[in-house]
């Protein structure tokens, strides 16, 4: 069970009127290495791995929805007052024609999500590992966004998403230490 | 970060190959990110915190874990939050 905050996570500011950037951010958000790729893998993953981390998996799968939320605030707020011929002027003419100023799940291609994108595959070392190699790619993509934008309040919300990232992937990288720890053993920090 | 730790960098560079036939001017320097999650192993006890307020707009409570990247263009302009 959930409980809904209306608020978001980290508020999100756009100071430039620029729709090209949001078909960039859209990579974020039905992207492979996107925000809703990232929750429905931790949410999925979680029933089947060992009760020590199954408590991380539900927090961390729990915040990517927030973070969706933010990228889908920034993507509305880039694009929600945009013409049909601006659409068409930041690459998002397709997009227009099938969505008009709709959100949607797909990539900055236009590639739809899918669920190919992620993996449960019930084996504890196996899903973290994935898990942190997800979390570092979205690390990635957020550099490159962060490169691609001069909107500086924009990037200061992409900061902070990056930041989480590093966080989650440290946590992941912990739940395996957690796992792969010998009983009786001396603890070591 | 506790007295004695040592204090990685988190970007890197390298110098890829310049061929004398290559079409664009070249980079000569790239950049990487090596993030703090790389070094640490599990988490110790007592590492240094931010305040509540600086914590939740930094994103994370832990200083030796903040890692803000800026693009070079971004550099160059000399932004800093």
């Amino acid at each position: 069970m959930w409980f809904y905050e209306k608020k978001l996570q980290y508020p999100v500011k756009v100071s430039t009127c620029n729709p090209m950037l949001a078909k960039f951010l859209i990579e974020q958000y039905g992207g492979a290495d996107g925000e809703l790729a990232a929750a429905l893998r931790y949410l999925n993953q979680r029933y089947s791995i060992p009760d020590k981390v199954v408590g991380l998996l539900t927090d961390i799968g729990t915040e990517e929805f927030a973070h969706l939320e933010m990228i889908a605030t920034m993507v509305y707020k880039l694009t929600k007052d945009a013409t049909p011929e601006q659409m068409k002027a930041a690459g998002l003419g397709d997009h227009y024609a099938n969505h008009d100023n709709a959100l949607f799940y797909h990539d900055a291609s236009g590639v739809p999500w899918t669920a190919a994108y992620i993996q449960a595959k019930g084996d504890p070392i196996a899903d973290l590992y994935e898990d942190i190699a997800a979390e570092e790619k979205a690390r990635a993509t957020y550099q490159w966004l962060i490169d691609l934008s001069d909107d500086p309040d924009l990037n200061d919300g992409l900061r902070y998403l990056r930041e989480r990232e590093v966080i989650h992937s440290q946590r992941f990288r912990e739940a395996v230490e957690i796992l792969k720890e010998e009983r009786d053993s001396k603890k070591i920090f | 970060m506790q007295k004695g730790m040592h204090m990685p960098s988190w970007y890197k560079t390298y110098h890829p190959y310049v061929s004398p036939m290559d079409p664009c001017p070249p980079i000569t320097t790239k950049r990487y990110s090596t993030p703090p999650n790389l070094y640490l192993g599990f988490q110790p006890p007592g590492l240094e915190q931010f305040t509540p307020s600086a914590a939740l707009k930094a994103g994370t409570l832990w200083k030796y874990f903040y890692d803000p990247y800026y693009s070079t263009r971004e550099m160059k302009k000399g932004v800093r939050e």
